[in-house]
């Protein structure tokens, strides 16, 4: 008895006896209860949210796929795509321009980068708007000399054109600078070993560093394209039907706020959704192929099951 | 030695105030093994970059098959070639570098094709079937399909000597080709080399190697800092140091 008790109470472990030992997770007793917290919490604001007499749902649901909401949807979308593929078009040429020789070259695109990222989107937004009054006229012909082609600037420069310019031009100045960065991280031997087989810079650039380069900058391209769809809601300011300012134009009749704002809610977060589940796809693809691997399981199995 | 496949006449190379390779002069020959032996800082290299113009000379001039590497003389003065034209001259000259900078989004056989399909412009079939021959010669045509990251650092830089030697080149040169290697690992890319001393390129090597340059070395060069201090056969170089330095050198690393 004695022997046992002393036995227990002395520290020394015998290795030995614990080679057959199963190991059993912690039990994490504080995090449980801190989960279950917070479920309760959210449990609570959801029951809140759905169960608040303000919340209208049965016009959410009359107004969730009415035409004028997915006829907003496709200006949002349209606007978000339009910007993207122009911004990355400026902003792969700007980023070229960033790391060129030239000194002239460099300093156009800081230039062009600083003042872009320096204005608010809706400064530039209203001042495109408002183009009309700076330019009346939008001419092509020979600087300083003859025009061959002179039109009024309110006839081509409509609300859509202006937005996308406005966005475009914001857009742009980021994606080069995420362009920049992604061509500078690829390492000097990728240029050399290049250099070396043969090829000129240019090709080197377009075979070697640029694929490279796309995968390191998708990731950042794709948070930018959720920022892009997300800023086109400022066109309200300019009276472009996109998928808020539709919202916002059905209220302003029926005073229905709330349950059109649920609607404009629930439609950003799909669209959000679709991006990053196709964001995911395109890094997946390009995983395959070396880099980095899928950072979000629940992410993956949403998308697999999808596709 | 008949017509010298590489002439390098009085290359020197200053970075800011800091001359890294001072005046040398060296000439390799067809078929020639040259291995370029030295303390770490003593500009081996840089004058090897010099070679096929990953460098610019600050002064003096290389001269690859006739032709003066990276310059044309206009009205008695050197100027710069185009890109183009460089890269034109490139593609005759191997490189293997130290980290062997393998494509790394491309397979092992597409970096070994990359030369042949872009820069020389053959046709596919010809170039793979051309490419696979290669990978086997290095021993490497059973991960032809594999991404570099999947290989060990000895079979990286077997491609690489592969993806040098598709280009059919007439001059190799290896910068320290095993210095980044865990020790297992060197045995194999030494291996390949040795294998390439029949081929009748002339071969310029930067190593710490001692006993391979002993090996297969037609004449082993001495640099310290930026200058040659030694130079001629292996054995008498290596076995029979004339300079202190060399003396010295020789006692610390074998």
């Amino acid at each position: 008895m004695t022997t046992s008790e002393s036995q227990r109470s002395a520290p020394a472990v015998d290795a030995m006896s614990l080679a057959d030992v199963p190991i059993r997770p912690p039990r994490r007793t504080r995090t449980r209860a801190s989960v279950i917290a917070i479920l309760l919490v959210c449990a609570y604001a959801l029951q809140s949210l759905v169960r608040n007499p303000a919340m209208h749902w049965h016009v959410v649901g009359h107004y969730l796929f009415s035409v004028d909401i997915l006829k907003g949807i496709e200006v949002t979308l349209l606007l978000t795509f339009a910007t993207m593929l122009l911004s990355l078009l400026i902003g792969g040429v700007l980023a070229r321009m960033r790391i060129s020789g030239s000194p002239v070259l460099r300093t156009i695109s800081t230039a062009y980068v600083w003042t872009f990222r320096a204005l608010p989107v809706l400064v530039v937004l209203v001042v495109f708007f408002n183009l009309a009054l700076f330019y009346p006229h939008l001419t092509i012909g020979v600087p300083f000399g003859h025009a061959f082609i002179s039109i009024r600037s309110q006839t081509v420069v409509t609300p859509m054109i202006a937005a996308i310019a406005a966005f475009t031009l914001n857009e742009s100045a980021y994606a080069s600078e995420i362009l920049r960065a992604s061509i500078l991280a690829i390492d000097k031997g990728q240029w050399e070993a290049a250099a070396a087989i043969g090829m000129p810079r240019r090709r080197a650039f377009r075979r070697i560093i640029l694929p490279q380069a796309i995968r390191i900058a998708t990731p950042p391209l794709a948070n930018d394209t959720i920022n892009v769809l997300k800023g086109t809601a400022l066109v309200a300011f300019i009276g472009v039907s996109d998928l808020l300012y539709s919202a916002q134009q059905i209220y302003q009749i029926n005073f229905e706020v709330v349950p059109l704002l649920i609607v404009v809610t629930i439609w950003y977060v799909i669209l959000v959704g679709i991006l990053t589940g196709f964001q995911y796809m395109l890094e997946r693809r390009m995983a395959r192929k070396g880099i980095w691997a899928p950072r979000s399981r629940t992410v993956a199995r949403i998308v697999e099951r999808a596709t | 030695m008949t017509d010298p496949t590489v002439e390098i006449a009085g290359v020197s190379k200053r970075f800011g105030d800091t001359v890294v390779v001072d005046s040398v002069d060296l000439s390799v020959a067809r078929g020639e093994t040259v291995c370029i032996i030295g303390p770490s800082g003593a500009g081996k290299t840089t004058l090897l970059r010099c070679i096929n113009h990953l460098e610019r000379p600050s002064a003096g001039a290389v001269i690859v098959n006739g032709a003066i590497m990276g310059y044309k003389v206009v009205d008695g003065a050197l100027v710069e070639l185009p890109d183009r034209a460089i890269a034109r001259q490139r593609a005759r000259i191997g490189m293997v570098f130290q980290h062997f900078n393998l494509f790394s989004h491309l397979t092992v056989v597409e970096n070994v094709l990359e030369g042949p399909l872009r820069v020389r412009g053959e046709p596919r079939a010809a170039a793979t079937a051309r490419a696979r021959k290669t990978l086997a010669r290095v021993g490497m045509a059973h991960k032809a399909d594999a991404m570099p990251r999947e290989l060990s650092g000895g079979q990286q830089q077997r491609v690489a000597i592969a993806r040098a030697l598709t280009m059919e080149p007439e001059l190799m040169l290896f910068d320290e080709p095993t210095s980044a290697l865990d020790p297992e690992m060197v045995g194999e890319v030494l291996e390949v080399m040795r294998g390439l001393t029949g081929l009748g390129l002339a071969t310029i090597i930067v190593t710490h190697e001692i006993g391979f340059a002993n090996e297969v070395a037609d004449r082993v060069v001495f640099m310290d800092h930026g200058a040659v201090v030694e130079e001629g056969p292996a054995a008498s170089v290596l076995r029979n140091p004339t300079s202190v330095r060399l003396q010295q050198f020789l006692e610390k690393v074998l």
